[in-house]
């Protein structure tokens, strides 16, 4: 029982990260492989600013998320873009985005090391026990809970109800289409990709309050959230939801019951298998 | 020589569904020997849906497709290379990082026929000759023009020396001049005894190329026989004209 | 057409004429052949002539002169980028380091070689004969899910995480033993190039719906190749492990190993055989003043010149260097047409 409401409630964290990781990859069509580096960067700026000046994580957001989106929107504007438009065709932008963000998650990992240097980092907030049908889970994993899914509910709508939502989710299904009906391309991708950025940043914050972070973890999660992605589907929020529950609920299960040090290992059992059975997706159509 | 009546493709009640459409619905046809069938029908009636799973790209929802003796239907693609199927494609598909020559080998070695070394190349440059290019053996692709190009594609497909030739709208795309040397290259191949299936618009290189047709609307099958007689026929014409035209 | 098919010829036949193919030279060949000789028998005078210093700097391009241009073997004619080297290497480390009480040397080196290449042939087999970016992504993590693996290992057995590797061999024997490796890696690459299989790998990397319809079976030559570069790699990660002593596994499976052969990789040009190590000697010694200089900042600076490679000199210096001279044909760069062709055929399925 405890496996089920620990792993649901870490996979509504993941939740966030993963549909940071569509806006990019579904919509601004890069492969971000320096998006866990993004997640773990606002993790060290949430630690930093609760043990330097004490805000509440919550709080904390609304300085990290900002930041995050301009930081993300940079990227796009001064490295993804050249990128873009060297492309010849999806494929080359493919290979180069890998190999660009590669790079940046590097120069991520760089800096994190040279301001925080190289030791795991965690602070504790509202580590008070919670209990759910008489047993204790910590009040930072429902709380952290809660907020992603409120962000989650959030973006969903926006996405589903606002012009500017339909304008993504057309480039989503089809840049090409969606520059024939007079939609700024170019724009809706930068716009995606810094928000992408920006909910990842959120899902970082998030974790900080009941994960031990160091600056090399960040792969963890980009792979993390790629199996997700792979896994639900790259366009399809829904899918990446449940996706976020079953990785959630794996690596819980993996942790309580074998060993927490091999939670990638319950990942890429699921990358096996999604692989081996249906590379299409939990939900993807496939002919015949 | 032609149609001594032995059948090379056998295609029988063959069926493509993608989720919910159906692309091809139970189509049969036969191709003899030495044959040049032509597959026609509007944009969208599923002839290159047809090709696909006669090559191999896609594998069929139902029915079976047999080469000569071999059950074709199922394999692979390369395996069904190997036993002597060669195609070319819509939209022309080169080795851009290989020369003109390496193009036309790479169709000799993995497939139906498998030579190497000294043989390859001199088969390859027989070929090249054959279709008419000269003088660019070494030359990259993006400097060949576009029907040249097209020709260095069908040399690939026949250094396999196939038993069955699918050529998907080889001619498209070519302009008044280079239609009439496309045409008159098929033709050369036809009186070889090649057999071949093409999918085609241009209707000139129907009447022209082909033994026999199949017309196909909509995933089925409406009318075979002799080109002639499938472009006058009403239920054709209605289809690629549509009701108050006809 | 002549009938007799040399499918119907035995495994052994073609692989005789295979051979027979492989040993025909010509004039070009010859020469590279000498100017390679020459060239590793420069190379091993080495320990000859230097100090301690410049031997460790030697073992260090040595061995990355293996792995990046192993690595080259695999991706620079398929375009697919792996991105798990790290994997491998560690993975023939931690054998040796395992097994240095129970096993003599020699033999861990074959074992190790063996445990490589099974892994490659797995991972090869669960993600080439899909899109090229399910294996992209499958390498960015490996090196970290076999290092979980190994610590988790190591505790159940009740080993300690960090392992001494106790073999008496000395520097200059390391660095013969890794030139010796490098000629052996060039000499397959070489024979890979003239062989079917590389001219397979070669039409894969241009266009995979050609070279399936031209009879090729992708996925195997994939795996094929896949597995002969990871091989060399654990080969690589088991004969230095001597030279560290005490093994433990975040070094053993350090992400910056893979990143570092890709870098050099690309840096040199992955569309010659000898285009990765004009990489790796100017990066390796660079790295070395860096490390020393500004050890804090050398993660930075590592991402930093990365982009700088890829965004200024796409095709690495030996492309940089045929296109000045002008006798530089596009070869669909290393940034070019990875996935492209598995990204068309995943298109095609969908028409």
């Amino acid at each position: 029982m405890s496996i089920l409401i620990i792993g649901l409630l870490l996979g509504g964290t993941y939740a966030l990260m993963a549909m940071g990781l569509q806006l990019q990859y579904g919509v601004a069509r890069i492969m971000n492989l320096a998006n866990g580096e993004i997640l773990v960067a606002a993790a060290f700026g949430t630690f930093w600013f609760f043990t330097a000046y004490q805000l509440s994580p919550f709080i904390s957001l609304l300085i990290v998320v900002p930041l995050a989106f301009a930081v993300n929107w940079a990227i796009y504007h001064w490295l993804m873009l050249p990128l873009v438009r060297r492309a010849k065709n999806q494929g080359q932008l493919e290979v180069d985005s890998i190999l660009a963000t590669f790079g940046i998650s590097f120069i991520f990992i760089g800096i994190l090391l040279a301001v925080f240097g190289g030791d795991y980092l965690n602070y504790s907030y509202l580590a008070r026990p919670f209990y759910i049908l008489g047993e204790a889970y910590g009040l930072n994993r429902i709380a952290a809970f809660l907020m992603s899914a409120a962000i989650c509910i959030g973006l969903y709508l926006w996405l589903h109800r606002t012009r500017t939502g339909l304008t993504l989710r057309a480039v989503s299904v089809s840049p090409s289409a969606a520059g024939l009906v007079s939609i700024n391309v170019e724009r809706a991708s930068a716009l995606a990709f810094a928000l992408g950025g920006a909910v990842t940043a959120a899902g970082g914050a998030m974790l900080s309050m009941f994960l031990t972070f160091d600056a090399s973890l960040g792969v963890l999660f980009t792979l993390k959230g790629l199996v997700i992605i792979i896994m639900g589907g790259v366009r399809d929020i829904r899918g990446a939801i449940v996706a976020s529950f079953i990785l959630g609920l794996a690596e819980t299960a993996v942790a309580i019951l074998v060993d927490p040090g091999l939670t990638l290992a319950a990942a890429y059992v699921l990358f096996l298998i999604i692989l081996l059975v249906r590379p299409e997706g939990l939900f993807g159509r496939r002919s015949t | 020589m032609r149609n001594d009546g032995t059948t090379a493709l056998a295609v029988n009640q063959i069926t493509k569904r993608f989720g919910g459409l159906t692309a091809v619905n139970e189509i049969s046809f036969d191709l003899r020997q030495n044959e040049v069938l032509g597959l026609i029908g509007p944009n969208g009636s599923g002839k290159t849906t047809m090709i696909n799973m006669i090559s191999g790209a896609f594998s069929p929802s139902a029915g079976e497709i047999r080469l000569y003796d071999q059950k074709i239907s199922g394999l692979a693609a390369n395996e069904i290379a190997i036993h002597g199927l060669a195609r070319t494609f819509q939209i022309v598909r080169m080795l851009p990082s290989l020369t003109v020559l390496e193009n036309v080998c790479a169709g000799g070695v993995f497939g139906h026929t498998r030579l190497w070394g000294v043989e390859l190349r001199q088969y390859a440059r027989g070929l090249l000759q054959r279709v008419g290019v000269q003088g660019v053996e070494d030359a990259p692709m993006s400097a060949l023009t576009y029907i040249d190009q097209k020709r260095v594609e069908l040399a690939r497909a026949l250094a396999s020396d196939p038993k069955v030739l699918l050529l998907d709208e080889w001619l498209a795309g070519l302009n008044p001049t280079e239609l009439k040397t496309g045409i008159a290259l098929i033709e050369q191949l036809r009186g070889e005894g090649r057999t071949i299936i093409i999918v085609e618009h241009v209707m000139d290189a129907i009447r022209t190329l082909c033994d026999r047709c199949v017309v196909m609307s909509s995933g089925v099958k409406i009318a075979e026989g002799t080109p002639k007689a499938v472009l006058s026929d009403p239920e054709v014409i209605r289809a690629y004209l549509g009701d108050a035209d006809a | 057409m002549t009938d007799k098919s040399p499918r119907t010829r035995g495994f052994l036949q073609r692989s005789m004429q295979a051979m027979r193919d492989g040993l025909v030279l010509s004039a070009s060949d010859k020469r590279h052949l000498v100017l390679g000789t020459i060239g590793f028998a420069l190379a091993a005078l080495l320990p000859f002539v230097s100090d301690g210093y410049a031997l460790s700097v030697g073992i260090s391009v040595a061995m990355y002169a293996v792995l990046a241009t192993s690595w080259m073997l695999f991706s620079g004619p398929t375009n697919y980028i792996s991105l798990g080297t790290a994997a491998f290497f560690g993975i023939g480390m931690y054998v040796v380091a395992g097994g240095i009480d129970l096993l003599p040397f020699s033999a861990l080196v074959v074992i190790a070689a063996l445990v490589g290449g099974v892994f490659a042939a797995i991972v090869g087999l669960a993600t080439l004969r899909i899109a090229g970016v399910y294996f992209v992504i499958f390498t960015l993590g490996m090196a970290e899910l076999i290092r979980q693996i190994t610590v988790w290992g190591q505790a159940k057995m009740g080993s300690q995480a960090g392992l001494y590797v106790l073999v008496g061999m000395d520097d200059s024997t390391l660095y013969w033993l890794l030139i010796a490796l490098a000629a052996i890696v060039f000499l397959v690459g070489w024979w890979i190039g003239r062989s079917r299989l590389g001219f397979a790998l070669r039409i894969i990397g241009n266009d995979e719906v050609v070279a399936v319809h031209s009879g090729i079976n992708t996925a195997r030559a994939k795996v094929v190749l896949f597995v002969i570069s990871s091989v060399f790699a654990s080969i690589t990660g088991a004969l230095v492990a001597p030279r560290y002593s005490y093994v433990e596994p975040t070094l053993a499976f350090s992400p910056f190993i893979s990143f570092q052969v890709v870098i050099m990789a690309l840096l040199g040009g992955v569309h010659r055989l000898w285009g990765p190590l004009v990489g790796v000697i100017p990066f390796t010694l660079m790295w070395e003043v860096i490390n020393a200089s500004y050890p804090r900042l050398s993660t930075l600076l590592l991402g930093v010149c990365f982009l700088l490679i890829v965004y200024f000199i796409p095709h690495g210096v030996v492309g940089l260097i045929e296109s000045l001279r002008g006798g530089y044909r596009k070869r669909g760069g290393p940034l070019r047409d990875l996935l492209q062709n598995t990204l068309r055929s995943r298109k095609s399925n969908n028409a």
